[in-house]
């Protein structure tokens, strides 16, 4: 049995489903990251994990005890909340002491621990400062910090840096990435924030509208997506309609294009996956298809482009700028096409995850 | 400019009330408290506070009006923390059930209750039906402080409930988080963020309850005297205005010490008073 494990559990919400029968597994001392658009569910599986929701059917196991129905003081768990969720008529240091005096540590013990934690949280001798000193970014420390003191075997975070600025966002997710290697422990991180999974997880779990999408790494999320909505939902990417011909060739748009993907039998409809750093412009004629250039923004690191081609917009993103109205042709390498079959109604468009 | 002008226009209206209604009256209770009826200056009337019958009113007011808020914070409490809790959606219509009492007429309230409470009233009539000895407690301190908690205890439910609305959620829940059962929970973090509501509810009732001279004439039927009894009577029986003014600015006084006692614990958010 995994660490921590849901079997088949169901949550709804006055007759609203939000959870239908999900299983997942977690192993122990990973980073995962629940990621999906609001409602997918991805803050009720953590909260359920927290004990702060019970589920309607199903059972959840820690280490291979049953804890659904042990209440959320007795979990060893803690969770750093979205609003950072600070006691505040505590000081910083009642505030992180606020566990370790519940379980009855030494004095000293608790001193030690607040003085560690503050010093990995990067705010030592903040222990007299009032809550109401802080900026959120130093909150949502202190909130880590406090929950971090009690050792637990899992931390749940639910979009701890969603309130924060891209700045102070991105310095978080390193500092994060830190705190977990030195303590070692599981984390369990909640976002819709897709650059946040991408950076930070071991593992990614995309969930959609109470379903799990996929599971894997990072790479495997972003270079193969498992379907549309998944592709769409990470990053960007232009996602065509095709026709699978026979192994390895792919038609879309009208051509004939050569892909790596085998075992979608012949004739079968597809959809195409192509990122749109993956689309290379050469001169008229050079590559699989022309096209003229509709819109060109710069956006620092490359230019975002327009391209509208085989009556398809795509988007394409490139270093080199390119006029407004200038032909092209697009060539994309065989190993980044990327096939996805095609859901065979309008249900399963949110696939259910069945293993 | 010209908004500020205009902000103080609109304000007129305001000033010349309070300036009628409580400004000009305050000086007039002021000028008959430090005047014999004769006209000449005395200390006499507030001085007259040292006398034993009104020192013991007083005292029995105190008394009076702190048993009131006490019972009334042990009930509202509670109270508010069940509506608060409550998982319906139609909340507001509970709380308005309890806020309901306040809308009848206050002697109507006052007058029901020494029908429930005389010799031969409800009260007496269902202990009697039940075999249980009858009680005479109409017109006895207890009947009055029965009366005060019945007509304040809304004024402490409210604040205290308003007080928990605004407790975030996800503190609660912090505290689970980190280990805490309810009673380390409610003791340690409801009841030090909910102190504001506390405090007001304690002055919404402890000063109307320490002044209050009609529950006292109703249900203490004149041998219950209270300091606003007293006050009242020196300006409708004795017809000592100026004697009935001075005791009114010694009350007015502990009423100012009570509720500045109360604003000095409220100021003290930052360090100084930790539950």
């Amino acid at each position: 049995m995994e660490f921590i494990q849901f079997d088949h559990v169901s949550k709804s919400y006055e007759k609203q489903l939000v959870l239908d029968e999900l299983d997942l597994y977690i192993k122990e001392n990973t980073f995962v990251t629940l990621l999906g658009p609001s409602g997918c569910g991805k803050t009720t599986t953590l909260r359920l994990l927290g004990g702060f929701e019970k589920p309607d059917s199903g059972k959840i196991y820690l280490n291979g005890n049953d804890i659904t129905a042990l209440p959320a003081n007795l979990r060893p768990i803690n969770t750093v909340f979205q609003k950072y969720a600070l006691f505040p008529h505590m000081t910083i240091e009642e505030n992180i002491a606020f566990g370790l005096n519940i379980q009855k540590k030494s004095k000293e013990y608790i001193n030690d621990k607040i003085k560690y934690a503050l010093k990995l949280v990067n705010l030592d001798g903040f222990e007299k400062r009032s809550i109401d000193s802080l900026s959120g970014g130093q909150q949502q420390r202190i909130a880590i910090a406090r929950a971090i003191v009690n050792e637990p075997k899992v931390l749940l975070l639910d979009e701890p840096l969603g309130a924060l600025d891209l700045k102070l966002r991105q310095n978080m997710q390193y500092e994060l990435m830190k705190i977990k290697q030195e303590l070692g422990i599981t984390f369990l991180y909640v976002t819709h924030d897709q650059e946040e999974a991408l950076t930070m997880s071991d593992t990614i779990v995309v969930m959609n509208q109470g379903y799990i999408q996929q599971i894997g790494t990072p790479e495997d999320i972003y270079n193969e997506p498992e379907n549309a909505f998944v592709a769409d939902f990470i990053g960007e990417s232009n996602i065509i309609e095709g026709i699978m011909i026979k192994d390895e060739l792919v038609s879309f748009l009208g051509v004939q294009v050569p892909c790596v993907d085998k075992g979608f039998g012949t004739m079968k409809p597809v959809d195409v996956v192509i990122r749109p750093e993956d689309v290379e412009l050469l001169a008229p004629g050079k590559g699989f298809m022309d096209g003229v250039i509709t819109d060109c923004l710069f956006k620092g690191v490359h230019y975002e482009l327009d391209v509208q081609c085989g009556g398809y917009e795509w988007l394409v993103h490139t270093t080199k700028y390119f006029e407004i109205g200038q032909h092209v042709s697009l060539n994309v390498i065989p190993f980044n096409i990327q096939i996805m079959n095609k859901p065979e109604s309008e249900d399963e468009e949110v696939m259910k995850e069945d293993d | 400019m010209i908004n500020r002008l205009r902000t103080s226009f609109l304000a007129t209206p305001y000033a010349v009330w309070i300036l009628i209604c409580t400004i000009l009256p305050l000086f007039y209770i002021l000028g008959y408290a430090i005047t014999t009826p004769e006209g000449s200056f005395t200390l006499s009337n507030l001085t007259a506070i040292a006398d034993p019958v009104h020192l013991s009113s007083l005292w029995l007011s105190i008394k009076v009006a702190f048993v009131t808020t006490i019972i009334c914070l042990v009930l509202a409490y509670p109270v508010a923390l069940i509506l608060h809790n409550l998982k319906i959606s139609n909340k507001g219509f509970v709380v308005f059930l309890f806020i309901l009492p306040m809308w009848m007429n206050f002697m109507l309230r006052i007058l029901a209750w020494q029908i429930i409470l005389s010799n031969n009233g409800i009260l007496n009539s269902i202990l009697s039906a039940i075999g249980l000895p009858t009680v005479h407690i109409l017109y006895t301190k207890a009947a009055v402080t029965l009366g005060m908690v019945y007509d304040f205890l809304p004024y402490m439910i409210l604040p205290i409930y308003n007080a928990l609305s605004k407790i975030n959620d996800s503190v609660i829940e912090a505290a689970a988080d980190l280990g805490a059962n309810w009673w380390t929970t409610f003791t340690k973090i409801t009841i030090p963020l909910s102190r504001d509501g506390i405090l007001s509810g304690i002055i919404m009732v402890f000063v109307p309850a320490l002044s209050s001279f009609v529950v006292s004439n109703l249900l203490g039927g004149g041998k219950v005297l209270l300091i606003g009894n007293v006050i009242e009577q020196e300006f409708t029986l004795a017809r000592n205005w100026n004697l009935g003014s001075g005791l009114s600015i010694i009350l007015m006084i502990f009423v100012l010490v009570s509720m500045s006692i109360m604003n000095r614990l409220d100021d003290s958010e930052n360090g100084g008073m930790l539950v």
